[in-house]
């Protein structure tokens, strides 16, 4: 029974995986130099470690996001737009601060991470207590955040010219990988230790599949909604540091422009049901880092940069066809048709498939109600 | 008689009704706000229709929007279907090969086209609809960049007579400072938008899919219940939402004249948003087809507003999220309000205050 349960639970990966597996099939056979790394400067650059770092913001927007969607039944569309607020706060912190120290840098991202809070509270407040759906909620500062963001950097686009920040958008002295890349895998463990160690996934999930079951069991689902969102908003944070550390100078319009689509698609390709309930990160975050491999494979079989859209979206498509719950079912019948003779272990395993199939995308929330 | 009887003996208002009542009541305050403020403008007709001439695309496309927002899905493809469909046109009418007909058909039909297959994806293979229209966007926007970067002016004779056209309405003018009378001229777009409105209202209201999809999007697990095809209904929305963004597609090349790759973008969340001051839910299955423009018309004269009174451009966005907020934390209090006077309804007769007025 252990066994059936783990590969229905582990079955949410097989989707995320065997698209990254793909997509690394078709860049091997494009160039079977694909994984080679060189050492410029004392770092390791390469394919790999271009997509750790290319994804970086993203990867820590899908963590957020993915909790955000458990809760509350509903995608935030303003992390773009709230990245570019905070990273707007710090780099004016930065620039006010006159010479600029790790101690400067330390206080400009704190003081960022509050804002991010803040923000997170005001969607949070919308979707919790005002009972508004999140997309809505959050298309207000999706509306208004570029022009605030804007009006904080005083008109202009500040450039960021200093060795400290550059090294965290880049690389530092004597380490061989990339900063953002060390910074996001702190994050993901931090993350992880995080929900290890607190109730938060079991409560935000209970949240997420049935609220009123969840009030009578004692849970308070507007604490929990609110506090998800505020985590987003300290995702944002660390994604519009990392993202403005990288560029180098403060663009209110183009920082993190469109990541927001980009974070709800790694979810969703992450295999979680965008309509709440059960989560898993690890999925999200794998997703993440599909998306960035399969835009960077584009680039790879030289597509258009024009085209490469339209390619995503085909890709995108034949994607959720694959994972509907329709033809996931109709997969599964077809499997149990097949395997209906076969006695013993294999049965039990077309028993697990079956109930992976059920607890698809959409399932979830269903199957616990 | 009895007909009256009847509806004096049901319960208030839907909310349908009302939030779009709290919406036109807002529009109209703020309207006559703007008159006060700046009478040399917004007093003149022509500012009116200028409104509705400029934007007729935004308000056919929060149409659509608030179809298949009625229904409980979400369209985001809107924007760049509008877009696609004005690049194709132009491109159709500038090869020389094409007419006004033809271009019109391709816009219909690129709409159809999207509509037909994030429908079907959507209610037939219960695919999540925020995915699909997500995707459905980035084809549009891939799609229009493939095939033309570089905007085009399009310079077909006869379209640019329909382009120019306007119909003058002489009852209706106003003197200018020389104290000549100028009257007024509306946009065929206009025209094409207030038909649509009218139709779409009659629609929703009358006709049985209109009445399904309402049913469908308050509660999708009842409709199916009562026997009607959720799957079919919802896959008709996203289909006429698709039209609706190819007939805007050609109502925005018709109001510019010119293919550019900058059409129409961002148009999807203007148009939710417009579709939310105008009292529809996301959550489906309340709203009322007259709000959507007027949302989208609520949206429009704030921006004309900030833009007359001079200050930052930047000020635009920021009222319209604060004027976004304000709207949906207004209808958030109003739902809730209601549904605390439904519940006491359930305590004891004795408990149950008295109404007066049925």
């Amino acid at each position: 029974m252990n066994i059936v349960r783990l590969k229905a639970r582990g079955s949410h990966l097989f989707l995320p995986l065997s698209v990254l597996a793909i997509l690394i099939v078709i860049n091997l056979i494009k160039g079977a130099d694909y994984f080679s790394m060189t050492m410029i400067n004392g770092a390791l650059y390469g394919n790999i470690p271009n997509i750790l770092f290319g994804a970086s913001e993203l990867v820590i927007l899908a963590i957020g996001m993915t909790l955000v969607t458990a809760s509350s039944r509903g995608q935030d569309i303003s992390v773009g737009v709230a990245g570019a607020i905070t990273s707007a706060v710090f780099v004016q912190i930065l620039l006010g601060a006159g010479d600029i120290t790790w101690l400067t840098i330390l206080e400009g991202f704190l003081v960022s991470c509050v804002v991010g809070v803040l923000i997170g509270a005001f969607n949070g407040s919308l979707v919790a207590i005002f009972k508004v759906q999140p997309m809505v909620a959050t298309l207000i500062l999706f509306t208004a955040g570029r022009s605030i963001s804007f009006m904080i950097d005083g008109k202009l686009s500040p450039v960021l010219a200093n060795e400290l920040t550059s090294q965290i958008g880049s690389v530092m002295p004597g380490v061989p990988i990339q900063t953002p890349i060390i910074l996001t895998v702190i994050f993901i463990a931090l993350v992880a230790v995080f929900l290890k160690t607190t109730n938060l996934r079991l409560y935000a999930e209970t949240v997420g599949i049935n609220e009123k079951a969840a009030r009578l069991n004692g849970i308070n689902p507007i604490q929990i909604k609110f506090f998800t969102y505020m985590i987003l908003g300290v995702c944002c944070a660390v994604a519009g540091f990392i993202a403005v550390s990288k560029a180098g100078r403060h663009d209110s319009v183009n920082i993190l422009k469109y990541i927001e689509m980009d974070a709800i698609l790694a979810v969703a390709i992450g295999g979680n049901a965008l309509s709440g309930g059960k989560f898993s990160i690890s999925g999200s975050i794998i997703g993440a880092y599909t998306i960035e491999v399969l835009n960077r494979t584009f680039l790879r079989l030289e597509v258009e940069t024009e085209t490469i859209k339209a390619f995503k979206a085909v890709f995108i498509i034949i994607l959720m066809v694959l994972a509907s719950p329709v033809v996931r079912e109709y997969i599964a019948k077809a499997k149990k048709k097949t395997g209906a003779g076969i006695e013993g272990g294999s049965a039990q395993k077309t028993g697990a498939l079956h109930s992976s199939a059920a607890s698809g995308p959409d399932a979830p929330a269903k199957k616990e109600v | 008689m009895r007909s009256q009887t009847i509806s004096q003996k049901k319960e208030g208002i839907s909310n349908s009704d009302l939030l779009f009542i709290i919406a036109t009541v807002i529009f109209v305050l703020m309207y006559g706000f703007a008159i006060i403020r700046y009478p040399g403008s917004f007093l003149q007709f022509q500012t009116f229709f200028d409104l509705f001439s400029l934007n007729a695309p935004l308000i056919i496309i929060t149409l659509g929007i608030s179809i298949v927002m009625i229904g409980g899905g979400i369209d985001i493809s809107v924007g760049a279907v509008t877009g696609l469909v004005t690049m194709c046109c132009a491109l159709l009418l500038e090869s020389g090969t094409g007419n006004i007909w033809g271009a019109m058909f391709l816009a219909l039909g690129i709409g159809v086209a999207f509509g037909l297959l994030q429908g079907y994806l959507i209610s037939y293979l219960d695919i999540q609809p925020f995915i699909i229209t997500l995707a459905g966007m980035f084809l549009a926007n891939g799609l229009l960049t493939t095939i033309h970067k570089d905007p085009i002016n399009v310079t077909h004779v006869e379209f640019v007579a329909l382009r120019d056209y306007e119909i003058v309405v002489p009852w209706l003018g106003t003197y200018n400072r020389l104290g000549n009378f100028i009257p007024l001229e509306i946009k065929l777009g206009t025209v094409v938008a207030l038909a649509l409105i009218v139709l779409l209202f009659v629609i929703m209201k009358w006709s049985r899919f209109g009445r399904n999809l309402y049913a469908v999007g308050g509660n999708s697990q009842s409709a199916l219940m009562l026997g009607i095809n959720v799957r079919k209904t919802k896959f008709f929305s996203y289909l006429l939402c698709g039209l609706l963004s190819g007939i805007a597609g050609f109502v925005y090349i018709m109001t510019t004249g010119a293919g550019n790759v900058g059409n129409a973008s961002g148009f999807e969340m203007k148009a939710i948003a417009a579709s939310i001051i105008g009292g529809t839910m996301l959550t489906g299955g309340v709203g009322n087809l007259f709000g959507s423009p007027v949302g989208a018309l609520t949206l429009l004269t704030i921006n004309e507003l900030i833009r007359a009174a001079g200050v930052n451009s930047n000020y635009q966005a920021i009222v319209s999220g604060l004027l976004l907020y304000i709207f949906i934390v207004l209808q958030s209090v109003v739902v809730w309000l209601r549904g605390r006077g439904q519940f006491r309804l359930a305590l004891p007769s004795w408990l149950v205050p008295v109404k007066k007025s049925s």
